[in-house]
C-alpha cells in the first residue's frame, strides 16, 4: 500500500534523505530506527506533505496514487496520519472544535455525512476512556498547557478518532513515563487492522516491546541500512547503532 | 493646493443660521478659527504620520444632509443580542428619535444633546468648551464647532443601571457626500456603574465622513464598561476621538472592533486622575481591501497606583494597512502605578502593512511597567498540523486568524455580544462559522 523508492529529500538546501526505498504492505507494522540527525522524522515530515521538505528525486505510491503529488489535507483524507513529535500548540482554538473540523473536512473530501455534534461528542467519549483522556481535555485549547504525555496521548487519541490508514508515528514514546507508553501502545494496538499499515519511528527500542513490529529497519544517513524482524531491534539495543555502521565497513572491505 | 474637506467643513451656513446661546455660538467660532489657521494635519504631523488624508482632499462634502430626520432605514440588519436598554440613534449625526426609545430607568438620564442645547442644559457647558490645543486635534475643532447632536448619558451618584445604553451611529447614502459630526458626553456619579455599547455602522453604499467625540467622566468608584463597534460601510471615513477623565477608583473597561471603513481613526485619550483608577483597552482591527485603520492610544497616569492594561490584536489581509500606537506617560507623583501594554499583530499578505508603536514614558517612581508589540505571519508549523489533520489551507488559516484575535475578545460580557462581535469578526476575515476556546 506504501512504496516508497529511492527518496531524496532536501530542507532548506541540505540534503538529509538520500535515496530511501521502503515498500509496506497494509496491515503491517514497520519500526523505523536510526540515530539522530539519520533523517526519521524528515521521512515523516515528507510523507505528511510538510512544506520546506523538497523531494528532489524519487516517488512515494500510497494505494496506487502519486503520494507527493498530494497536497497534506487530501493526504489525511485519503488516510495519511502523522503524530507529531513535538505536537503543536494552538492558543484559542478549542480541542473539540479542533477535531471535528478536522474530521468532518477529511469525511466530506472522501464524499461522507459530515457528524453533528452529537455524534461526534458519542464517538469521541468511547476514544477517550481507551487513552484514560480526562474530558476535560477536549474543552481546552489544542495542546495548551498539556503536559508532555498529555501530548503524545492526545496525538494518539486523534489518531484513534480519525483512523487513518496508514499511520505514522514519530517518536511517539520520547518523553514519556513507562505508564504514560503503555497507555500508547495500548492505544495503538488497539487499532491494529489488516487494513491499517503503521510506521512507528523511534529512537529507542523500548516501544517495540509493547508494539510488536513485524518489520524493524534501521535508517542511517538518508537510506534503510539494514532491515530484519524484531530481533533486529534488540540486536541495536544491544549494540548501538555503531554496530551497524561497522558491519557495513566490513562488508564494504 | 485646494483641501476638498477642510473647505468643506470651513463652509458654515450650517452654524451660522443656528440659533444658539452665546457661549456656544462664541465657542463654535473660535475653535471654526482655530480650523482655519491651523488646518487639517499634513504628512508633516507625527501624530498623523501613518495616516494621510490625501485622499480627503479630492473629495468634497455637504455639512447638511436635509434628509437625514427621514431617511428610512431598516435596522434589522444591525440588532445587537441582549440588548433591552435604552438606545439612542443617530442618522448622519442627527436624533431620530423614531429609531430610538428610552424607558424610564432610575438614576439614568439618557438625552440628545440638539434637545439639551435648545434648553441650554447648565452641566454640558463645561464639556463643549474644552479647548483643543493641538494642531493633530483638528477634527476634534471641527467637531466642536460643528457638532449639533450626539448623546448625553448621566447616571446618578450610586446607581448602578443593569440594562445595557445602545447608542447607533448611522451613515446613510444621501444626495450629496455627508460631513457628520457627533458629540457624546457621558458622565457617571460617584460609585455608578454603566455599561454602553456603540455602534458605528451604515448603508452599504454610502461613503459619509463621519466625526465623533465622546467625552466619559467617570466620578470615584464608578465603573464604566464601553463596547466600541466600528463597522462603517466600506467607502465610509470614520474619525473618533474618545476622552476620558477617571477619579479615584473608577474603573473603566474598553473593548474595540474595529473592521468597517475606508479609512478609519479611532484617538482614545485616557487620564488616570484618580488614586488606583483603572482603564483596561482590549481590541482589534482587522482589515481588507484597502481599508486603512489607525488606533491611537494616549494613556496618562496622573493619580497614584493607578493602572492601566491594554491587550490588542491588528490583522491585515489583502493591501490594507493598520496603525497601533499605544503610548503610556507615567507622570510625575504617579507612583506605584501599573502599566501594561501588548500589541501583537499578523499580516496575511505581502502587500499588506502593519505599523505599531508603543511609547513608554516614566517620570514617577516604584512603577510597574511593560510594553511589547510585534509584527508577524501565521505560524507555519501551526498551519501544517492543522492541514495535516485534514483541514484545507484556508480554514487552517481562518481558525489560526480568529484563535489570533479572539484573545482580545474573549472578556465581553454577555457572551450572546462576545458571539456576535466573533461573528462579525469572521464574516470581515471570510471566515466559516465555528467555535473558538
Amino acid at each position: 500500500m506504501l512504496t516508497i523508492e529511492n527518496v531524496h529529500v532536501s530542507v532548506a538546501g541540505k540534503e538529509i534523505l538520500k535515496g530511501l526505498s521502503l515498500t509496506v504492505k497494509a496491515g503491517e507494522m514497520h519500526a523505523i530506527m536510526g540515530p539522530n540527525g539519520a533523517g526519521k522524522s524528515t521521512l515523516g515530515y515528507a510523507l505528511a506533505g510538510r512544506e520546506g521538505y523538497e523531494v528532489t528525486e524519487g516517488s512515494v505510491t500510497y494505494d496506487g496514487a502519486d503520494l507527493l503529488a498530494m497536497e497534506p489535507e487530501e493526504r489525511a483524507a485519503a488516510g495519511v496520519f502523522l503524530a507529531f513529535q513535538y505536537p503543536v500548540e494552538i492558543p484559542g482554538v478549542n480541542n473539540t472544535y479542533f477535531l471535528r473540523a478536522a474530521l468532518n473536512a477529511q469525511r466530506k473530501q472522501r464524499g461522507e455525512i459530515e457528524l453533528d455534534s452529537m455524534q461526534f461528542l458519542k464517538l469521541v467519549r468511547g476514544k477517550l476512556a481507551v487513552l484514560q483522556l480526562k474530558d476535560e481535555l477536549l474543552h481546552r485549547a489544542v495542546n495548551e498547557g498539556f503536559s508532555g504525555g498529555e501530548k503524545k496521548r492526545n496525538e494518539i487519541f486523534q489518531m484513534a478518532l480519525l483512523e487513518p490508514k496508514l499511520a505514522i508515528l514519530d517518536e511517539t514514546d520520547s518523553g514519556l513515563d513507562i505508564d504514560a507508553m503503555k497507555l500508547v501502545a495500548d492505544g495503538v494496538n488497539a487499532m491494529r487492522d489488516p487494513a491499517r499499515t503503521f510506521l512507528v519511528i523511534t529512537h529507542y527500542q523500548r516501544l517495540l516491546d509493547y508494539i510488536e513490529p513485524d518489520f524493524v529497519h534501521v535508517l542511517a544517513d538518508g537510506r534503510i541500512v539494514e532491515s530484519g524482524d524484531k530481533s533486529l531491534a534488540l540486536k541495536l539495543e544491544e549494540h548501538g547503532y555503531a554496530w551497524i555502521a561497522e558491519r557495513k565497513l566490513a562488508g564494504a572491505l | 493646493m485646494a483641501d476638498g474637506l477642510l473647505e468643506s467643513l470651513l463652509d458654515t451656513p450650517v452654524i451660522a443660521t443656528d440659533k444658539v446661546p452665546a457661549w456656544l455660538a462664541a465657542v463654535r467660532q473660535s475653535a471654526l478659527a482655530e480650523l482655519a489657521r491651523d488646518g487639517l494635519p499634513r504628512a508633516g504631523n507625527e501624530a498623523w504620520k501613518y495616516t494621510s488624508l490625501r485622499a480627503l482632499e479630492r473629495r468634497s462634502f455637504a455639512q447638511n444632509d436635509s434628509g437625514a430626520a427621514s431617511h428610512k432605514i431598516n435596522l434589522e440588519s444591525f440588532d445587537l443580542p441582549a440588548l433591552d436598554g435604552p438606545r439612542l440613534a443617530f442618522v448622519n449625526g442627527v436624533f431620530r428619535e423614531d429609531l430610538s426609545h428610552s424607558p424610564e430607568i432610575d438614576g439614568l438620564t439618557v438625552q440628545a444633546l440638539s434637545g439639551a442645547i435648545d434648553d441650554d442644559v447648565e452641566w454640558v457647558r463645561p464639556y463643549l468648551t474644552r479647548p483643543f490645543d493641538e494642531s493633530a486635534q483638528a477634527f476634534a475643532r471641527s467637531n466642536t464647532a460643528l457638532a449639533r447632536d450626539g448623546a448625553l448619558i448621566r447616571v446618578a451618584p450610586g446607581s448602578r443601571i443593569v440594562e445595557p445604553v445602545h447608542l447607533l451611529f448611522f451613515g446613510s447614502a444621501a444626495e450629496a457626500d455627508i460631513a457628520w459630526q457627533v458629540r457624546s458626553i457621558v458622565e457617571l456619579g460617584d460609585g455608578a456603574s454603566l455599561r454602553l455599547i456603540e455602534q458605528h455602522v451604515g448603508d452599504s453604499d454610502a461613503t459619509p465622513f463621519g466625526n465623533s467625540v465622546s467625552q466619559y467622566v467617570l466620578g470615584p468608584k464608578s465603573r464604566l464598561d464601553l463596547v466600541q463597534i466600528q463597522n462603517t460601510a466600506t467607502g465610509s471615513t470614520s474619525i473618533r476621538r474618545s476622552e476620558a477623565v477617571l477619579a479615584a477608583d473608577a474603573n473603566l473597561s474598553m473593548h474595540a472592533l474595529e473592521i468597517g471603513g475606508q479609512l478609519a481613526r479611532h484617538d482614545v485619550a485616557i487620564e488616570l486622575v484618580g488614586e488606583r483608577s483603572r482603564f483596561e483597552s482590549r481590541g482589534v482591527f482587522a482589515l481588507r481591501g484597502r481599508q486603512h485603520n489607525d488606533t491611537h492610544l494616549d494613556i496618562r497616569h496622573i493619580g497614584r497606583d493607578s493602572s492601566s492594561d491594554v491587550l490588542w490584536r491588528g490583522v491585515a489581509d489583502q493591501r490594507a494597512r493598520g496603525v497601533f500606537h499605544g503610548a503610556i506617560t507615567i507622570a510625575a507623583g504617579a507612583d506605584g502605578s501599573d502599566a501594561r501594554l501588548s500589541n501583537k499583530n499578523l499580516l496575511l499578505s505581502a502587500n499588506a502593512e502593519i505599523d505599531t508603536q508603543p511609547v513608554l514614558e516614566i517620570h514617577a517612581d516604584e512603577v510597574k511597567a511593560s510594553h511589547g508589540a510585534t509584527v508577524g505571519q501565521l505560524d507555519e508549523t501551526a498551519l501544517f498540523y492543522l492541514r495535516s489533520r485534514g483541514l484545507d489551507v484556508e480554514s487552517a488559516r481562518q481558525i489560526l486568524t480568529r484563535a489570533f484575535c479572539g484573545a482580545a475578545l474573549d472578556r465581553v460580557k454577555p457572551e450572546s455580544l462576545r458571539d456576535y462581535l466573533l461573528r462579525q469578526l469572521t464574516d470581515q476575515l471570510h471566515l466559516s462559522t465555528g467555535v473558538v476556546a
